[in-house]
């Protein structure tokens, strides 16, 4: 009898098991440590006096529902919660007419993406003649206004919400179109290439549905730019082939089909696949999932050894390095890459994972690009001081210190956790608050530099 | 005597980094301790306590490690940590402050009658 119902009890406790191994938030290690729970708790219960099966419905009824638990879990591992489709809206309908409606959404905004980036045509301006500044400063507007849409769409934003985001591109539309920048001046570029820049972070703000300042949900965001890109590029390779071939064969039988493309085919569809991107991003996460991270571990090691060469050669040649100011916004760009490398190797990790090789080789590549840098910005300020500030320069080195501040501290905290003197945890906690000093920056740079820089 | 919700989440952190300052444990054991110690009146879904516990950990708060002692179960053990321990203070002087307020307000004279119940 007792032989029996223990076997009865393996039984029950192997079926929960599968039960819990459905839940995606749940992971091996988190099903076993229930387990054990589980297994304490009937034990405790059997000495008691009870029944081996009475205890056993004893002690999942006081685990707690498993939705419950695994909403818990889910919310303390956001990273697990990604893998799913989960997203807002209502789950009670069938998957597969939600799928349906969520594919004719996201058409919908794609198509508007891409008519609105003709609507200035209808005025006369025209970007493969001339108009070319017109379009350069609008970019950002044309690509993200369509995005955040979509995103607050999606996340049913509040109302308020809206109305902050609304406001953010009209400011942004009205600095880079009202002020009287020259064409083809310092300011004009440099609010060209930042206004993306804040205009991105409030598609931030819809894609977290107004609930910006949780640091998880801004991670999830920061998995979702990379993504994202991933996303792009291989839309925007797909695109390349698609025009190459339809000029060619347009070619063959004697049709002209270069301007259709290039005025309409190209700019609209490559504002149209920011939001295919965005969508497929979040519909279809579980297939290339392991993306970003999978490239940062391969490119971490190679820009680790390419900056320890640089910096050899740095000391072996001795040569004073050419500063120009293309040089400064080179070292700019490589500190980019570097807090990409950094930040998706973040957002893969498992935080709970203890330091290891990868944690080491990243310390040193940080560690190699700030070293790189300080070089490069010793030599810049002496020259500035020389030749005085212009709006590239100060645009230049105010990104340098920027990043420069970032990945400093950032190693700091890599490294305290390699000694295991805080969690990793405090590394996320630092790039996602770090974001909103991105926002601030490139928003004084749209803002602030024209006036400052007298629109030169 | 049922206690709110609200007052059960409010004390889980300093009770379980409480429990592991005196020492290592494991989730049953930690919340078995909550039982004793609170005479039975905290009662939580056994389940949360892993989340709460997994949170501590990403935090810095405590660590933990498999082991599996020979004849017994594999299980997971938790640790606090030093960042645990300041943590632990900071709660402890918050509480401490919360708890004298209220006994201020309690032992506060006449206007203090006891509260009648209903059952």
């Amino acid at each position: 009898m007792t032989v029996e119902s223990g076997n009865d009890l393996e039984a029950q406790i192997a079926e929960w098991r599968a039960y819990v191994h459905r839940r995606q938030e749940l992971r091996q290690p988190d099903a076993d440590e229930l387990e054990d729970h589980l297994r304490g708790r009937i034990d405790d219960l059997v000495a008691a006096g009870l029944q081996p099966d009475e205890a056993f419905l004893i002690a999942v009824k006081r685990m707690g529902a498993l939705d419950e638990l695994s909403r818990e879990f889910a919310r303390e591992h956001s990273d697990r919660l990604w893998k799913q489709l989960v997203l807002s809206g209502d789950t009670t309908t069938p998957s597969g007419t939600r799928s349906r409606r969520d594919i004719a959404i996201m058409v919908a905004f794609a198509v508007a993406a891409a008519v609105a980036f003709k609507i200035p045509a209808l005025f006369g301006l025209d970007w493969t003649k001339g108009d070319g500044d017109f379009y350069a400063r609008n970019l950002g507007l044309f690509a993200f206004a369509p995005l955040t849409a979509y995103l607050a769409y999606r996340r049913r934003v509040s109302t308020k919400t809206i109305g902050v985001l609304a406001a953010v591109f009209v400011v942004g539309a009205v600095a880079v179109n009202a002020y009287p920048m020259k064409s083809d001046g310092q300011t004009l570029w440099l609010a060209a290439i930042h206004l993306p820049i804040v205009l991105l972070l409030a598609a931030g703000v819809a894609y977290t549905g107004g609930d910006w300042r949780n640091q998880q949900r801004r991670m999830d965001f920061i998995r979702f730019i990379g993504e994202g890109l991933i996303y792009y590029v291989l839309l925007a390779l797909g695109g390349g082939v698609l025009v190459a071939f339809t000029g060619g064969t347009f070619a063959a039988i004697g049709l002209e089909a270069g301007p259709v493309l290039f005025t309409w085919v190209v700019p609209c569809g490559a504002m149209a696949a920011v939001v295919v991107a965005a969508w497929l991003v979040e519909a279809k996460q579980a297939v290339i999932e392991n993306m970003a991270p999978v490239l940062t571990k391969v490119f971490t090691p190679l820009f680790t050894a390419a900056l320890l060469a640089l910096l050899v050669g740095i000391i072996w040649t001795s040569n004073g390095l050419q500063v120009e100011r293309e040089v400064l916004i080179l070292f700019d760009l490589l500190l980019v890459v570097i807090l990409g490398l950094l930040l998706y190797a973040i957002s893969a990790r498992d935080s709970l994972a203890p330091p290891g090789i990868f944690d080491k080789l990243q310390l040193a590549l940080v560690g190699t690009a700030l070293i790189v840098d300080l070089v490069v910005l010793v030599t810049i300020i002496g020259r500035i001081s020389e030749f005085g500030l212009t709006a590239n320069k100060t645009a230049a080195l105010g990104e340098n210190l920027v990043l420069l501040a970032n990945l400093g501290w950032a190693a700091w905290l890599l490294l305290r956790f390699i000694r295991r003197r805080n969690g990793f945890g405090a590394l996320e906690l630092w790039q996602t608050r770090y974001l909103g000093v991105f926002g601030v920056w490139a928003a004084v740079v749209v803002l602030a530099f024209p006036p400052i820089f007298n629109f030169a | 005597m049922h206690i709110t919700k609200d007052l059960v989440a409010a004390s889980a952190t300093p009770l379980v980094l409480g429990i592991l300052a005196d020492g290592e444990s494991y989730g049953y054991a930690i919340l078995k301790q909550v039982n004793e110690l609170s005479g039975g009146h905290l009662e939580w879904t056994d389940g949360l306590l892993y989340p709460l516990l997994h949170r501590l950990e990403r935090l810095g708060h405590v660590e933990s490690t498999w082991h599996s002692p020979p004849g017994e179960r594999r299980r997971k053990y938790y640790r606090i940590t030093d960042q645990g321990q300041a943590e632990l203070a900071e709660h402890r002087r918050q509480w401490t402050a919360v708890v004298d307020a209220l006994r201020g307000v309690w032992s506060s004279g006449p206007a203090l009658r006891p509260i009648p119940t209903l059952a």
